[in-house]
């Protein structure tokens, strides 16, 4: 593929990449700790992935291979739109298999299948500071992170418990990063949150809109908040898939009828389709 | 075969965009609408995205708003996204509006004052009658104004006149280089010229809301016109191979110097201070709510009580950017059905949790 004329090579101009690489660095040093970035307009909205976007852009080269998924699937619309974007402005190869690409964008959701060294997973955020439904004041919250003072979060943890009797977070649950500093880890379900926990793989995290970047390095400890008489517990619906029969992965709960009739089926599309592949 | 779960796909992308375009089109028995109508007669329209898209250029301006149907703010967007691609070769001197060759110059705080006052363009004292006459096509264009000779006098402004009284508060004058939003992101104490470059590219609905509550007791304002103008200003800029500043050509702003009272503290007498407005093309409004908001955000510098919205800095600032707004109000109708799942399965929990307990209760 060839790339479309009149555009840089990734779309950003080669200076702004070496300022967004520069920030990825720094995120990379600090595990957890959020990197503000100049970060630019682009050709989609805020609120389209324009975070994830600029760290794919600064840091894709001509021989990786991308794969682009939204909600766990290659082929929902946002994950086209983007795929094709890079596909018109770096010419890149592109997959839907998890294990052939070496640069995976995503948004809201971690791959089914363990991601290995060498690759990396780039997440799309909306709001990067975990802390900002309980103080919505960034230069509070920039203080907090200062000194590690997460009580607050710990507080919300234990009036939910107090209650409901359980955590009442279900997705972008918020995670403490190699001891030091509380991470949002994007709007993932946290049935995906123990994934994160010392993968293998490089895991990037870009904010547009907010202007933030922050990272994972490789074999990283990523814990989710709990406390120990109140484990943290990853949920999923309780089904299998109706595709690929799957017990063990996150499932979309597809409404059939208007009577109540359900269906699950698995999020990641490519490890349905490839379990199916293999059963066949 | 399962339910397969519907998705968008390239087809769907590709379909929906040339049902866009027809619609953009409308009905092609009705004359195509053309750019340079759009920056004749659209003019404020034009003026609004310039502001907001942060890019003078009418030309795109225009473009932007037929590519973008007559949305202003996708159509900012559009002008914006094409900006960041533009190279920066320098940046140009101060805008001195002292010396506008002005259209429109008004001050409410006094009658009559050097320069005068001059009504220029204005929906000011029209009847907001719906013109009928307007809808005909292929009228004769209007009788041209009469035209006054200019008479030359300097129009010094109003808070240069109060501040040779030593009434206004002296700004602190500085050379050192304005903050550049748009390429370092936003950090806090952010200091007056970052506020108003986020104001001058801000929503023109969202600072005039904000004015307004500074009017109404949010923020207790005690504002007045001292003055606005509107006209040409030239662009200077200083070539580094030149080494002097050359004029690159003349823009239309508008300006708004707001007076507003000052209690005094320990330090400081009691004074008029400054609110400041400035916008690309004819944006009375806009100029005057980005006046009224510039005024408000220093309340914690000048030792106010700063409790209202308007009077936070990063209330105003963070929320005053149109592009990223609606960007991230209107992102949530991006599927979210993973997230939502999971809130499905907590909600059950939860439920579930709580009839146990109602049941345990009950025996």
């Amino acid at each position: 593929m060839t790339i479309a004329a009149g555009y840089n090579f990734g779309y950003l101009d080669e200076a702004t990449k070496r300022m967004i690489r520069r920030a990825i660095l720094k995120a990379v040093a600090i595990p957890g700790h959020q990197v503000p970035f100049g970060s630019r307009e682009m050709p989609l909205p805020y609120g389209w992935g324009t975070g994830g976007i600029q760290v794919t852009a600064s840091i894709l080269g001509p021989r990786d291979v991308l794969k682009v998924i939204d909600q766990g699937a290659d082929d929902t619309t946002n994950a086209v739109s983007i795929r094709r974007f890079f596909a018109k402005v770096a010419g890149v190869a592109t997959t839907e298999r998890t294990t052939d690409a070496t640069l995976i964008q995503t948004r809201h959701r971690i791959p089914e299948t363990p991601l290995r060294e060498g690759q990396i997973l780039v997440y799309q955020v909306p709001m990067p500071e975990p802390l900002f439904r309980l103080e919505p004041r960034v230069t509070e919250t920039q203080r907090m992170h200062a000194l590690a003072d997460y009580g607050l979060m710990h507080v919300k943890l234990y009036e939910d418990i107090a209650r409901y009797g359980h955590v009442a977070i279900s997705y972008n649950y918020p995670v403490m990063v190699n001891r030091r500093y509380l991470m949002a880890p994007s709007p993932i379900p946290a049935f995906d949150n123990p994934k994160m926990d010392r993968m293998p793989a490089l895991q990037l995290f870009g904010a547009g809109r907010e202007k933030r970047i922050y990272a994972v390095p490789p074999h990283t400890e990523v814990r989710s908040l709990d406390f120990e008489d109140h484990p943290f517990v990853p949920i999923r619906a309780d089904a299998a898939c109706s595709l690929c029969g799957s017990r063990d992965t996150y499932l979309d709960e597809i409404v059939t009828d208007d009577r109540g009739g359900r269906r699950f089926i698995c999020s990641d599309t490519d490890w349905c389709a490839s379990r199916r592949e293999e059963g066949r | 075969m399962a339910y397969v779960a519907v998705k968008g796909g390239e087809d769907a992308i590709a379909h929906a965009h040339a049902w866009l375009a027809e619609a953009r089109r409308g009905d092609p028995a009705v004359l195509e609408l053309s750019v340079a109508q759009i920056g004749q007669q659209l003019g404020l329209a034009v003026d609004r995205v310039m502001a907001e898209g942060s890019c003078h250029d009418r030309g795109l301006a225009a473009l932007a708003i037929k590519q973008a149907r007559g949305d202003l703010i996708e159509a900012a967007f559009l002008l914006r996204a094409y900006r960041t691609t533009l190279p920066r070769f320098g940046a140009s001197a101060p805008l001195d509006t002292a010396a506008m060759l002005v259209r429109r110059r008004i001050s409410a705080t006094y009658k009559d004052l050097p320069g005068g006052q001059v009504l220029g363009p204005t929906f000011d004292y029209t009847h907001r009658l719906l013109d009928f006459a307007m809808e005909a096509e292929g009228a004769a264009p209007p009788e041209p104004a009469p035209e006054a000779e200019a008479d030359g006098a300097p129009m010094p402004r109003v808070s240069g006149i109060l501040a040779q009284e030593g009434l206004m508060a002296a700004e602190p004058a500085s050379d050192a280089p304005p903050g550049d939003l748009t390429r370092e992101p936003l950090a806090f104490p952010a200091d007056r010229p970052l506020r108003l470059q986020a104001l001058a590219r801000g929503d023109e609905g969202f600072l005039l809301a904000l004015g307004y509550s500074t009017q109404r007791g949010y923020g207790n304002a005690h504002p007045f016109v001292g003055e606005i103008r509107m006209g040409e200003v030239a662009v200077g800029l200083t070539p580094p191979e030149l080494g002097f500043e050359i004029s690159i050509g003349d823009i239309t702003v508008t300006e708004c110097g707001m007076v507003n009272q000052f209690a005094g503290s320990r330090t400081e007498p009691p004074q008029f201070t400054r609110g400041y407005g400035l916008v690309f093309g004819h944006g009375e409004r806009k100029a005057m709510a980005m006046a009224l908001v510039d005024r408000s955000l220093r309340a914690a510098e000048l030792g106010e009580e700063a409790a209202a919205p308007a009077q936070s800095p990063e209330f105003v600032l963070y929320h005053c950017d149109n592009v990223e707004a609606t960007g991230f109000v209107e992102h949530l109708k991006l599927p979210h059905y993973v997230d939502f799942q999971s809130e499905l399965e907590k909600i059950r929990t939860l439920r579930a949790t709580a009839d146990a307990a109602q049941r345990e209760a009950a025996e």
